[in-house]
């Protein structure tokens, strides 16, 4: 299959922008250029490039929600946060290929008339950082940034700004008050960010994925971009696989790919000669899959919600059957209880409260009725908050209990 | 303007009203801590949430607007289910410590809990525990664990005052309230924080332990601290004020009061109160009963002329009580009437509520006629009726008065009070009914909380007695002294 995201990975000083241009990066901006914004955006639409931080919103779409001439400055926002546990894809971009994003920054914001792009990167991604930094230094004295952009006519200049290790500040609103220097809460909605965002004007925030995936529509066109990948969910995606696997590590391929052929091909396997025990398959928040679900799964949007689960960011954790499922909860109820930004009373006490019973439970201290109890806090939490925090505790809460019953009967009856 | 259906009732509302807005037309009271009409929308303690027609999520009440055709349920089993769940999560950090919360009785927290849950906490857990009795400021203390973190405070302090000295800090159920490092809550308005604290978590440290708030009875009235004129209910209980809390009155004071005003009470408890009257003899005070002190004033009224008689009305006192010593100056034919007014060095004041002009009824007593005291030219009387008190400056504008006799209408003892040949004491405004006007003009009624003690009185009963003493007929007085406001 034909990389796209990831081909000038393992290319030698591939951040270097000579490297990235010799290898065809920024080709994509003549035909960007000749473009009008309107025809940009409708070509994204038509390829079917859907959001890659979790949501799988089509980009297109969200872009064609900036209002025209609402007389406020229009801002694009790369969202470069990925805190989700078990997604480290957006990192290596930014490592390895930061001009590919950069390339997607430019057309991304011609195509929704913005000239200032902030690209809110995660505090603990410092070398990412760097080497951002540095590309885009590189593009500036290239031209390729600043003023009349490669004689275009089209100005922009990109930021960076770092965060200060909240999990919440890659919701994108909390995001946005992060970047306006507020602490990071998510924002109500409505008004969504496209028309009241940053430093309330209209704004689209992208992950760097979605952005990085730009350069390629815009230089091969529709037809291309959907070769790979299916009806609903064209294109090429990431997969971030941890855990229990011979071979860890990103992975483009097609979406629709089968979630079988990327853990036992690709990867080489369960490590160690163990089983297959559970997936996670779109970071941390998604509902977990079994062996029996592995067998069917495709790594596409539609597929795996019918198999109870998502997409999500593409961070597929897997885990073998040596993993103590109740373990696994709790260590996900502590993140998600820390990560809380306390906003909303359900999440901010829901989260807390989840993670104390999973450790008693933990400790042997476990009661019959916990199990129910959970359950309830998953249901009072889950859809009745600002932001999805909430739910992505109780997703994990409802489908661990309900694919591995027994493990946590056990726990609930220490004594028998 | 959209129609829609709130537990049954079809009502038709402004476009953009929410529906915690919508349902209170129509009489329907949705529970709620982090809504406040006056502050931004925060939508954080999702209480306020009701269900809706078409939509598959319970919806946040306090942000959603009507639209056409919705149909909203505010009491239905589900929502009275979420309210419950909500409630749970709230409780089960919080210290449940209302026999000693100085909030209980007017509780939010608490009577929700009492409408929706009424339920044992199901976590046995240990809970968070937080700063307690954090010093926010000169008025203000925090209990963290009270919280519930409905950010009503931080709003307040953004929105209102614009001072901003609150945030939260930490996260999850670990948030806290608090101060920006090196701030204070420290600013002109810092006890409304403690109003429009949901639960007990900021308390006022002057109202804090003195008194159980079901003991307390409310009073409408006025608050006398500047030329505003807030709106304010009295909390009293057994002939004493414990606070000041802000009426609604969008045209005057919104719901806001300031810390001034709102500590300003304190004199109608104060020891320098009169309860006696008292007279001079031999330059030697002494309490003297009413009817003696009411023989020594008529006899010195009947013995001078009218135009050795001066009468001083007062820029604090209410209308109806200057009025009667206007009254008294048409009845014995007197034209010289000033007024007194409280005059502070250096006043607060702002562009919201407090007004450098420290009188509550400057505009009353000015409408009655009185001329100022300060700036009058120097006067000669020989009877000197003065109503309220007297500042050093208007004490001696008031000069020589060697051999006047000074004759006060005072509720507290001062030094200006030192200086009268006799004194009748009279109720405060929280002890008779009345009205002042304010600098809008606004005559503004307030009603008598409780009674007077001792052999205190209004003012306007001392006067009215006077006038009958003096031999205008009860009634022709009363006449007089009781046809209107002016």
């Amino acid at each position: 299959m034909e990389q796209r995201l990831t081909k000038n990975f393992k290319v030698k000083d591939s951040h270097r922008l000579e490297v990235s241009r010799a290898q065809g990066g920024y080709q994509s901006l003549a035909k960007l250029f000749q473009m009008k914004p309107e025809e940009v955006i409708n070509q994204v639409k038509e390829a079917g490039l859907r959001g890659r931080g979790g949501a799988g919103f089509a980009a297109g779409l969200k872009w064609s929600f900036i209002p025209k001439n609402s007389g406020k400055p229009v801002y694009l926002t790369v969202n470069a946060d990925e805190s989700e546990p078990g997604t480290f894809k957006d990192r290596y971009i930014l490592e390895l290929d930061p001009h590919l994003l950069i390339e997607g920054i430019i057309a991304a914001c011609y195509a929704i008339g913005a000239h200032v792009s902030y690209v809110y990167i995660r505090g603990e991604f410092y070398f990412p950082m760097q080497r951002l930094q540095a590309a885009i230094e590189e593009a500036y004295q290239a031209g390729l940034l600043g003023k009349n952009i490669l004689n275009s006519g089209f100005d922009l200049e990109v930021y960076i700004h770092r965060g200060a290790g909240a999990y919440i500040c890659g919701e994108e609103t909390a995001l946005l008050e992060s970047i306006e220097g507020k602490r990071g809460h998510p924002r109500l909605k409505p008004p969504y960010p496209a028309i009241v965002g940053l430093f309330g004007c209209p704004t689209i925030i992208n992950n760097v994925e979605t952005i990085a995936s730009v350069p390629y529509i815009i230089q091969n066109g529709v037809q291309a971009y959907r070769a790979v990948g299916t009806q609903k969910s064209p294109g090429t995606k990431l997969f971030c696989v941890s855990g229990h696997v011979v071979r860890p590590g990103n992975y483009e391929r097609p979406l629709g790919y089968p979630l079988k052929n990327l853990i036992f091909e690709d990867c080489g396997g369960i490590r160690g000669g163990k089983k297959l025990k559970a997936v996670i398959p779109g970071g941390s928040s998604t509902p977990i899959l079994d062996a029996n679900d592995v067998e069917t799964v495709l790594l596409d949007y539609e597929s795996m919600e019918a198999h109870g689960s998502m997409l999500g960011s593409g961070g597929v954790i897997v885990l073998d059957d040596t993993t103590n499922m109740v373990d696994a909860l709790g260590n996900l109820a502590r993140f998600y209880a820390h990560e809380s930004c306390g906003q909303c009373s359900p999440c901010r006490e829901g989260t807390g409260w989840a993670a104390k019973i999973l450790d008693r439970m933990l400790s042997g201290e476990g009661r019959p009725k916990d199990l129910e109890l959970l359950r309830s806090i998953a249901d009072n939490m889950a859809g009745k908050t600002i932001c999805v925090l909430a739910d992505s505790l109780s997703m994990p809460i409802w489908s661990y209990m309900k694919k591995f019953r027994g493990e946590f009967e056990a726990y609930a009856n220490p004594n028998h | 303007m959209p129609t829609l259906t709130i537990d049954g009732i079809q009502v038709t509302v402004e476009p953009g009203t929410t529906l915690i807005e919508a349902a209170k037309q129509v009489g329907k009271s949705v529970p709620h801590f982090c809504y406040h009409k006056k502050l931004s929308i925060a939508g954080n303690c999702r209480m306020c949430l009701v269900e809706v027609e078409k939509m598959n999520k319970p919806v946040v009440s306090c942000q959603v607007t009507a639209a056409e055709g919705m149909v909203v349920k505010t009491d239905s089993e589900k929502v009275k289910n979420l309210r419950k769940n909500v409630l749970e999560f709230i409780l089960i950090n919080h210290p449940i410590d209302c026999p000693v919360c100085d909030q209980a009785g007017e509780c939010k927290l608490q009577e929700y809990y009492m409408d929706h849950s009424i339920a044992d906490s199901q976590m046995t857990e240990a809970k968070v525990h937080k700063p307690k009795r954090v010093d926010l400021g000169p008025l203000v203390v925090l209990d963290d664990e009270r919280c519930v973190l409905c950010s009503r405070c931080i709003r307040f302090c953004d929105e209102i005052t614009k001072t901003g000295e609150l945030c939260f800090v930490n996260r999850g159920d670990h948030q806290t309230l608090t101060t920006f490092p090196g701030m204070k809550l420290d600013n002109l308005y810092s006890l409304n924080t403690v109003d429009i604290c949901p639960v007990g978590a900021l308390t006022n440290k002057d109202f804090r332990f003195a008194c159980r708030v079901w003991f307390l009875k409310e009073t409408p009235s006025i608050c006398t601290g500047c030329a505003t004129g807030c709106n304010i209910t009295i909390n009293h209980y057994d002939d004493k004020i414990y606070r000041y809390l802000p009426r609604e009155n969008e045209a005057v004071n919104q719901c806001w009061l300031c810390d001034e005003g709102r500590l300003s009470y304190k004199f109608v408890n104060d020891s320098s109160r009169l309860l006696r009257p008292k007279a001079k003899t031999n330059g030697q005070a002494s309490f003297v009963a009413p009817t003696v002190a009411m023989e020594v004033l008529v006899s010195q009224v009947e013995k001078t002329k009218p135009q050795d008689i001066v009468l001083v009305g007062s820029a604090l006192e209410s209308n109806e009580n200057n009025l009667a010593l206007k009254k008294l100056a048409d009845l014995l034919g007197v034209t010289h009437l000033y007024y007194s007014a409280r005059i502070v060095p250096n006043p607060s004041h702002d562009d919201f509520l407090i007004k450098a002009d420290k009188n509550p009824n400057r505009a009353g007593v000015e409408k009655l006629g009185f001329k100022p005291l300060l700036g009058a030219a120097p006067i000669h009387s020989k009877v000197c009726i003065i109503l309220g008190g007297l500042s050093e400056a208007e004490q001696k504008a008031l000069q020589p008065k060697a051999s006047g006799h000074w004759v006060m209408l005072a509720s507290n003892e001062g030094p200006d009070t030192q200086a009268a040949d006799l004194i009748f004491p009279t109720a405060t405004f929280a002890e008779q009914e009345g009205t002042f006007t304010n600098f809008q003009g606004r005559v503004q009624p307030f009603a008598k909380a409780f009674e007077p003690k001792g052999d205190t009185r209004p003012a306007s009963q001392w006067i009215e007695e006077l006038a009958v003493r003096l031999g205008f007929c009860h009634c022709e007085a009363s006449q007089l002294l009781r046809s209107g406001s002016g």
